[in-house]
């Protein structure tokens, strides 16, 4: 587990085909958390002694209620906050010792989604999407490139110039993941994905991330949609109180296809009409 | 494509703050105007004071009655014996009653005789040994001086008005830039609200803090700018229409030596975006978390 690979910026084209979820005792660590604790102004805990591991490509679920530390742990593998004590490592990177000057080309390789989408109303689903890639400075030529693929590949290949006031939450959250992912970083992070979405909704966000996934992206979804959570048989990280209760590996069967995973979220075995099949079957073949 | 980018931002930013960007303006075309008027005005003053100490003299009087040896006695010891003498002019008693009697006709008409006495009148090699050359002409103590007297307090009094002139403008210019800083720290203040999404979304995705800074100090130095220039150019219709006819018709306008109107137009406007930028600079630095 300690022969972490250091990433550099040209490890974010990630390479379909080598998207394989490896045994957690073979593959590196992308994510290394020892003895975190983190207390808050105040003397509120956020975690208190979290230690794990997450393996390159895995599909992770934190769950737990609120304020049991999932947003705490986001917050803090985003560096958006330090921990009182312990050590945080991303792609063999220690996060506590890193410079803040180093901290926005780290961001570049995580990718967030969030609850609440944080999408700009004055930009259209193009634009908003263009803009990660704009500040982080792309030239246009590439911009150009790459932003109405990631739209194809979320299905919003005919939304382009909505705006996200004009779009149902679904799509808002697919606009959010399209702009995580659009520079296909190594680790996406989510925080409550699905929080604000109707169930059908959720599977589709579900299927998208783990398409997402079996790219070789390691992705880490908070959630407290237990319901989903059981039915994706991914790993499971249960927290309580900044306490890590329980680490539940991913179960044997795996789907192979996100029609499959739709089909076992919905429970019925059906591969029935969603209304992702279109885009699915539409992206399929760039994705396998 | 990069400054494109920052400038299309601050921009929208400015014209999205229309209100308190335009505050923020008018302070700093204010601050500028007055800075603009009183730079010349001090400098007009001041070499109206310098002249005044140019012309600075010591008047030695002689007795009414001597002769014609003693005067020429005091004039070799003027010229030859006493230090920090500049330039000895001689006014002969008919002279100085010519003079007189020509400004004050009647009065030298009642007089009959000739009260005054003959004067050399001297200049100081330098303005500031006046006092010393007075010291010396009295201590030399020649029997036909009768009086030693300089213009010591007409000085005085000139400098001390210019010296109340330059400080009342830099007290002002200071309140006035430190008004300036502030309305524009709380115009970037207020657009750094406006674009928080933003700012959170360029953190999120990895924009560099100079990136995410960029915009916002364009916009202030925009604001300081606009400003400047609108302050530069009413001083130069102020300058074309009021001043110039007047330094045409009276060459005392026009005398004392002022800045060239290109080179203050220059300063003006350096000294508006160096405050804009201060100003945005003060607001990114307390309340931009990057």
């Amino acid at each position: 587990m300690a022969t972490t690979t250091p990433r550099t910026r040209t490890s974010q084209t990630a390479t379909p085909g080598a998207a394989q979820p490896a045994p957690a005792s073979r593959a590196p660590a992308v994510i290394q958390l020892r003895n975190v604790v983190k207390t808050y102004e105040g003397g509120d805990v956020g975690l208190n002694g979290a230690t794990l591991s997450i393996p390159r490509g895995e599909f992770v679920f934190v769950v737990g209620h609120s304020g049991s530390g999932k947003s705490t742990i986001m917050r803090l593998l985003l560096k958006e906050i330090e921990p009182t004590s312990g050590s945080i490592q991303v792609a063999g990177r220690e996060l506590t010792e890193m410079p803040p000057k180093k901290v926005p080309y780290y961001r570049r390789n995580v990718g967030v989604v969030f609850q609440d989408y944080k999408l700009l109303p004055t930009r259209t689903v193009y634009d908003n999407v263009a803009y990660a890639l704009q500040v982080t400075g792309h030239s246009r030529k590439d911009i150009r490139a790459k932003v109405p693929d990631i739209l194809r590949l979320t299905g919003l290949a005919t939304k382009l110039h909505n705006f996200p006031d004009q779009l149902s939450g679904g799509e808002q959250q697919r606009v959010s993941v399209a702009r995580a992912f659009v520079n296909h970083p190594p680790l996406l992070l989510a925080d409550e994905p699905t929080g604000n979405l109707d169930p059908e909704t959720s599977i589709g966000i579900m299927q998208l991330l783990y398409r997402i996934n079996r790219t070789g992206t390691t992705v880490v979804v908070a959630t407290h949609d237990l319901h989903m959570v059981e039915r994706m048989k991914r790993r499971v990280i249960e927290l309580h109180k900044g306490v890590i209760v329980s680490d539940r590996p991913a179960g044997l069967q795996q789907p192979q296809t996100t029609d499959e995973l739709g089909a076992m979220l919905r429970g019925d075995g059906t591969h029935g009409q969603s209304l992702n099949d279109e885009w699915a079957s539409e992206t399929e073949g760039l994705w396998r | 494509m990069r400054p494109g980018f920052f400038l299309k931002e601050a921009m929208r930013s400015v014209s999205r703050n229309a209100v308190p960007s335009f505050a923020a303006m008018a302070s700093v075309l204010v601050t500028v105007l007055v800075l603009g008027v009183f730079i010349p005005i001090v400098q007009a003053t001041t070499g109206a004071a310098n002249e005044v100490r140019s012309r600075v003299m010591v008047d030695v009087y002689l007795s009414t009655k001597v002769a014609d040896q003693d005067v020429e006695r005091v004039r070799r010891t003027l010229n030859e014996d006493t230090p920090y003498v500049g330039n000895v002019q001689y006014v002969s008693k008919e002279e100085a009653y010519a003079a007189e009697k020509k400004r004050n006709p009647e009065a030298y008409q009642l007089l009959g005789s000739n009260p005054l006495p003959d004067t050399f009148r001297i200049t100081p090699d330098r303005p500031q040994n006046i006092n010393a050359l007075r010291d010396a002409l009295v201590s030399a103590g020649d029997p036909a001086i009768s009086e030693v007297k300089n213009r010591r307090d007409d000085t005085d009094k000139i400098l001390s008005a210019t010296r109340v002139v330059k400080l009342t403008t830099a007290v002002l210019t200071g309140l006035l830039i430190i008004a300036s800083i502030l309305l524009v720290g709380n115009t970037i203040r207020l657009s750094l609200f406006a674009r928080r999404r933003e700012v959170e979304v360029m953190r999120l995705v990895g924009a560099t803090n100079w990136f995410i800074r960029w915009p916002f100090v364009i916009e202030g130095v925009i604001l300081g700018a606009m400003g400047g220039v609108l302050a530069v150019l009413l001083l130069l219709v102020g300058k074309v229409a009021l001043i110039d006819p007047l330094a045409a018709d009276f060459s005392l306008i026009a005398a004392p030596d002022t800045i060239d109107f290109r080179l203050l137009g220059f300063m003006l406007l350096a000294a508006a975006v160096g405050v804009a930028a201060a100003g945005s600079g003060l607001s990114l630095r307390r309340f931009l978390r990057v």
